[in-house]
């Protein structure tokens, strides 16, 4: 176990250098630090100046590994267009961006899952069919379209709820600015989570439901039945245990395209979080910004895998037994 | 003799189709007494399996009994409620399957599968359970049970499998198990100390057992009758010792030629030719005619009852009633 788990961290780790070289080629060749940093007017000299003190003359290999040694310490550089620590940019629209991503999961998990079950179960009743039908709209309509519809018949039409931003926040220790303790903010977060986990939802929903038929066609679920077991533990005991593996794999994935591409959802309700900050910086060509945007996603995905893969392990025994041999 | 624990009476499966019912089942009667083990042999596709499906209540749809009825202890089980079916499975009528690989929840430790199938039927605390669960393993001859509940089935071997399968079967004490080729899996020199096991704990218990199995050496070793199917019916019924030794129907024939070891003659039996029909074109008599060598006009057009012909009960106008030598005749 304890193996297997710095073999997985040593993996990742191995991912996130990969990664950082991607970002540090970004960071180093598409922009240019020094034209973006001085005036108009400035001297040649002034520039070879700036360019030594950035250590822009250096070879290659030791800029890179500079680039990665202040990664590790948080230090992204400073943004070109806000004149600010990269890291304090993130840090201030990282609350907003988790927040939604995490109302959005549990919206789809906590919905997505009971209805994969009821329609696994009742494979062709009218009322699995009328949902199915549904998932088909959910999967097919672009979120971008959902967000406007969405924002057109609760905000615009009934007034029911906010159309954008993220209402009142409240701060924690002034690190951590939250909109899940006020009624406003709870409000302002309910149209961007659907629209962003809707997608996800019919996803789970059409996953769990086809490892649920296949489950029941099981012969242990036959015996299961041959011992007069009751539904409910024929459904959740063993049925739905069953196809956690390819479903939590499924979702740890998802949740991870949650926070990294909620661009879209954050652009239509100008939900100030991280995927707004990196929409803005690539229309200001904002390396930085964009390059430690794409380190945090690494980061995002490489740890919901390996929480993932540890799920596996405390699901299923045989992968138990398959890592420690 | 006292009653049957279990009666069947003219049984009938139908599976609904495009193009109509299939009768899979037809007219399908037996008793099953106290302590009895009777077999249930015949070729692929004679609805053996559909048979012990149908007595526990388990036929998937399409399937369904359209006719007959089944008593257990003289009470009907044939149109019980879901809920009542389901109280029964397990604690009146047990079943085992073929395979033990995957008859098992692979991600629950045996101990657990054991003790919520005592829980679900019968009201004692979890520790009892478990300690209940214990001795099952132990009856089944898994060693050093007391630790093995804690293991999960892939720790187990095919034939270990089989016997914790065997221990879920008999977990809330049935009194009738059917065991639906509960050995045809497992590696042959495991097979034998199955059957030996089943043999042993269904007799120790009273219980009366459907055996189910191609294996006529498995029949001529624990059952007490048998019962020989053919195209969703029982054509020959009868003490295992005569329908082996002198069946009268002729494909009971015909299979009691596949165990040539048991009565040398009969390995001069030639194998029957043709295949069962298929269920979409059953013929119009008895469904055994085409491949029949004693079939007359009357075979083709009119379906023979069963009736006792000589040592045992078998539908047939032209029964084998004396010596084997009357065949080639
Ligand atoms: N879902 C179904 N739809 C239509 N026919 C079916 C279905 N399931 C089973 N049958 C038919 O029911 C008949 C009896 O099947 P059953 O499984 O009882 O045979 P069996 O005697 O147990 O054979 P085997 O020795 O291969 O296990 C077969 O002819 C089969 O084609
Ligand atoms: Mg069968």
């Amino acid at each position: 176990m304890l193996a297997f788990l710095i073999r997985r961290l040593f993996e990742a780790a191995l991912v996130m250098i990969v990664v950082a070289i991607v970002a540090f080629t970004l960071f180093r060749f598409v922009g240019d630090p020094v034209s973006q940093m001085v005036s108009q007017d400035a001297t040649i000299a002034q520039r070879e100046a700036l360019k030594a003190e950035l250590g822009l003359n250096d070879p290659l290999i030791v800029q890179c590994a500079h680039f990665i040694w202040k990664s590790l310490h948080f230090d992204f550089g400073i943004s070109y267009k806000f004149r600010e620590p990269v890291v304090n940019l993130l840090g201030q629209r990282m609350p907003a961006t988790l927040e939604l991503a995490a109302i959005a999961s549990l919206f789809a998990i906590g919905i997505g899952i009971p209805l994969g079950v009821y329609t696994g179960i009742n494979r062709d009743s009218l009322l699995t069919r009328v949902i199915m039908a549904g998932s088909l709209i959910g999967v097919s309509l672009p979120t971008f379209l959902i967000g406007i519809l969405l924002i057109y018949l609760f905000a615009v039409t009934l007034h029911w709820l906010p159309s954008y931003g993220r209402g009142e926040t409240t701060s924690f220790f002034g690190l951590w600015q939250t909109g899940l303790l006020t009624s406003g903010g709870l409000r302002a977060l309910v149209l961007p989570a659907v629209t962003l986990g809707l997608f996800q939802l019919t996803l789970v929903m059409r996953l769990v439901r086809s490892e649920m038929m296949e489950v029941l066609r099981t012969d242990y679920i036959r015996f299961g039945r041959a011992r007069g077991l009751t539904n409910r533990a024929i459904y959740f005991a063993h049925a739905l245990k069953n196809t956690l593996v390819p479903v939590i794999t499924v979702i740890g994935v998802e949740i991870g395209t949650l926070i990294a591409f909620s661009i879209i959802t954050e652009t239509v309700f100008q939900w100030p979080g991280m995927g707004l900050l990196f929409i803005q910086s690539v229309q200001f060509a904002d390396i930085p910004i964009m390059a430690a945007y794409l380190l945090l996603s690494a980061v995002i995905f490489v740890t919901l895998n390996l929480v993932v893969d540890i799920l596996y392990m405390l699901i299923d025994p045989r992968i138990r037994v398959a890592v420690r041999a | 003799m006292s009653d049957p624990i279990l009666s069947v009476k003219d049984l009938r499966v139908e599976f609904a189709t495009r193009s109509g019912p299939l009768r899979a089942i037809d007219g399908v009667s037996f008793d099953l007494n106290k302590g009895e083990v009777l077999g249930f042999v015949g070729e692929s596709g004679a609805g053996k399996s559909l048979t012990g499906t149908a007595v526990i209540g388990l036929i998937d749809p399409p399937g369904k009994i359209t006719g007959g009825e089944i008593r257990l202890e003289g009470r009907r089980i044939d149109h019980l409620s879901i809920e009542e079916l389901r109280r029964i499975r397990g604690r009146e009528i047990g079943m085992i399957f073929q395979d033990p690989l995957t008859s098992l929840d692979p991600l629950m430790r045996i101990g657990d599968q054991l003790i919520e199938t005592i829980i679900t039927h019968v009201a004692v605390s979890r520790t009892e359970a478990r300690a209940r669960a214990v001795k099952l393993l132990e009856d089944v001859g898994i060693p050093a049970a007391a630790e093995r509940v804690m293991s999960y089935p892939h720790e187990f071997s095919g034939g270990m499998r089989q016997r914790v399968v065997i221990a879920l079967a008999l977990a809330a004490e049935p009194k009738v198990i059917i065991a639906d080729e509960p050995t045809t899996a497992l590696d042959v020199s495991v097979q034998a100390q199955i059957i030996a096991l089943l043999k042993k704990l269904t007799s120790e218990r009273g219980m009366a057992v459907m055996l189910i199995t191609h294996d006529m050496g498995v029949i001529a070793q624990i059952a007490n009758r048998v019962a020989v199917m053919y195209s969703g019916r029982i054509v020959e019924i009868g003490p295992v010792a005569d329908v082996v030794r002198q069946p009268a129907h002729p494909y009971s024939m015909g299979l009691m030629g596949s165990i040539p070891s048991l009565h040398a003659e009969h390995a001069r039996l030639k194998q029957i030719p043709g295949s069962m029909p298929r269920l979409t074109a059953l013929p119009a008599g008895c469904a055994f005619s085409p491949r029949c060598e004693r079939a007359d006009a009357r075979c083709k057009v009119e379906r023979p009852a069963l009736a006792a012909t000589g040592m045992t009960t078998s539908a047939c106008f032209h029964p084998v009633t004396s010596t084997v030598a009357e065949v080639a005749g």
